[in-house]
């Protein structure tokens, strides 16, 4: 049976400070975000920066294959920089010398993709706090992108709750061929090539920023070596019911269209899955190359081997996994991925895009970042006579990613918007309604004086007794506002609260 | 290639009872796209890093996840 999809997404954002040459990127991140955390006043009842991130249940080494080999290096867990919890139900904090939004639990794609635009929000907001602590002449830059262009990647990862009963290696087979063949819809864009080996110019122009990045199959590692599937088992919720896909193969989108295909068609996929429902997998020959592959194939028309002896491109695979979604969609109803409406949406969409890829992916160009990119830099190149690999495209493609208003090229190009400004202005400071999201948001807005530390499946509480108190959300279903949100208005205090909670 | 060649077109067993909400920008409109796109070229120039070489270069970035 297929389960809720609770879902949400990470995003490591790249960071510059200008008019410095020698900035360190960890003390620049952490000005940042205790800039924004400032900003939101001084214990101002909704201010969350006394609170920080609880560590109890962080164990990123553990490895969902059952016989795993622990040669790879388990990540370590840094617990000494900048952590903060927000109201939002949001945890903002220094990892691997970047910002990192972690977007709180949604209970479908749509809304993941409201809080992962509420994230680049708080990180605009950021860059404007931070003027005030900057000498005269330097301003920190935040680029919403997975890549300097030197070999150096970091991430936007996707995280999917699912059924413990799906073995772990029916996922790899569906989400391989998925995560290889989505590119030509997830894709950001990049103007060059950095895989270990390639020259810069080897490639002109590609449709992923990640791609060049990914040389194993299945892997517990995310920093280097990186697997198209990575196997870290870290639920954040009850493990003997499920599991947290952790999916660390797609790029940080500007395009809303793009965030919203990228998650909500994995939703959908993941959901039949657990009903049975996903048929026969596509495995590919060799799955490394063949991201590579689809990743610098601009004409969407790259012949992939398959084990069985066929061959597919992209295009195909997607198509075929659409029928599946449809037909599942049509036995089994939406409810997994949070309704009809958002399913529908999804479904939609995620036609269309595959529609105009094959016919003229240019008519997609307010759509698809990779797609929005290419359109623009090819003409600025015909316009001025340029190479590919001329310093002006590589400027531009960081620059496509610059989160300034100012300066930014994705706000110039037309992308379409699929969630509400108001929408995105009321996720910076409010949770979601639907998920236990909701009681870590509402709690920090209501009680942050009496909160020591929040994390995903618990938040500890000081009420002034002879300990501290740990209430757990090991069920993400629950803790909505439906469930608590009554019981938490009434509350007058934590310990009130606590009372009412039976504790 | 031979197979792939065969197996191209139609493309797998879609669905014909989806209505397309959307036609993809056909000819007559592409002057009026190349015309938005000149005007976009215009735009930006004022908005681009003035020393692009130095810049790629400063962009340096820690390897993350």
């Amino acid at each position: 049976m297929a389960i809720e999809k609770i879902l949400g997404i990470e995003t490591e954002y790249g960071i510059v400070v200008r008019g410095s040459a020698e900035a360190n990127p960890i003390s620049a991140s952490s000005l940042l975000i205790n800039a924004y955390l400032a900003s939101l006043g001084p214990n101002g009842g909704s201010s969350p920066q006394r609170v920080g991130w609880d560590f109890e249940d962080e164990m990123p080494g553990n490895d969902a294959r059952e016989e795993a080999l622990r040669l790879s290096l388990a990540p370590e867990v840094e617990t000494h920089l900048v952590n903060a919890v927000l109201t939002n139900g949001a945890r903002y904090y220094v990892d691997h010398a970047h910002p990192e939004f972690s977007a709180p639990e949604c209970a479908d794609a749509r809304s993941a993709l409201l809080y992962d635009r509420a994230g680049e929000e708080v990180l605009r907001r950021s860059m404007r706090a931070s003027r005030h602590s900057l000498p005269e002449g330097e301003e920190l830059v935040i680029y919403k992108n997975n890549s300097d262009g030197k070999g150096n990647s970091y991430g936007c990862h996707e995280n999917y709750l699912m059924s413990r009963d799906v073995p772990f290696g029916q996922i790899v087979g569906l989400a391989t061929s998925h995560f290889v063949s989505r590119q030509i819809f997830t894709g950001s864009g990049k103007v060059g090539a950095e895989a270990p080996g390639m020259r810069t110019d080897e490639v002109p122009f590609q449709l992923t920023q990640r791609a060049d990045f990914f040389e194993e199959e299945v892997g517990l590692e995310t920093t280097l070596k990186r697997p198209i599937i990575n196997t870290r088992d870290e639920p954040h919720a009850d493990a003997q019911l499920y599991r947290r896909l952790h999916v660390i193969a797609g790029d940080a989108n500007m395009s809303e269209t793009a965030t919203l295909l990228k998650l909500g068609t994995t939703a959908l996929l993941l959901a039949m899955l657990e009903d049975g429902d996903a048929g026969t997998p596509m495995v590919f020959s060799t799955p490394v190359p063949a991201m590579h592959a689809v990743s610098r194939d601009l004409s969407l028309d790259h012949p992939l081997d398959m084990a069985d002896g066929r061959s597919m491109t992209a295009l195909d695979i997607q198509w075929e996994l659409h029928r599946r979604a449809r037909d599942w969609a049509d036995n089994r109803g939406l409810d997994a991925v949070g309704g009809d409406e958002v399913g529908n949406l999804v479904l939609s969409l995620w036609e269309n895009v595959l529609s105009g890829l094959e016919t003229d992916p240019m008519s997609l160009a307010d759509r698809l970042d990779w797609v929005a990119k290419y359109r623009l830099f090819d003409a600025y190149r015909t316009r001025h006579d340029l190479e590919w690999s001329d310093a002006k495209l590589r400027a531009m493609d960081l620059q496509y990613h610059d989160l300034r208003p100012s300066s930014g090229l994705a706000g110039r190009v037309g992308l379409q918007t699929v969630v509400d400004p108001v929408d995105v202005e009321r996720a910076i400071t409010q949770p979601p309604s639907d998920t236990r999201a909701f009681f870590r948001g509402r709690c920090l807005e209501r009680f942050a004086d009496e909160i020591v530390a929040a994390n995903w499946d618990s938040i500890v509480f000081d009420v002034g007794g002879s300990s501290l108190q740990r209430v757990p959300m090991m069920e993400p279903t629950k803790g909505t506002e439906e469930h608590v949100g009554r019981l938490i208005d009434e509350s007058t205090s934590a310990s009130d609260l606590l009372e009412r909670l039976g504790r | 290639m031979s197979e792939r060649e065969q197996k191209k077109k139609p493309a797998p067993e879609r669905r014909e009872d989806v209505v397309e909400e959307e036609v993809p920008a056909s000819s007559e409109s592409s002057d009026k796209l190349k015309a938005e796109m000149d005007e976009l070229l215009d735009e930006i120039d004022d908005v681009l890093e003035t020393n692009a070489e130095d810049f790629v270069k400063s962009y340096i970035q820690k390897g993350g996840q």
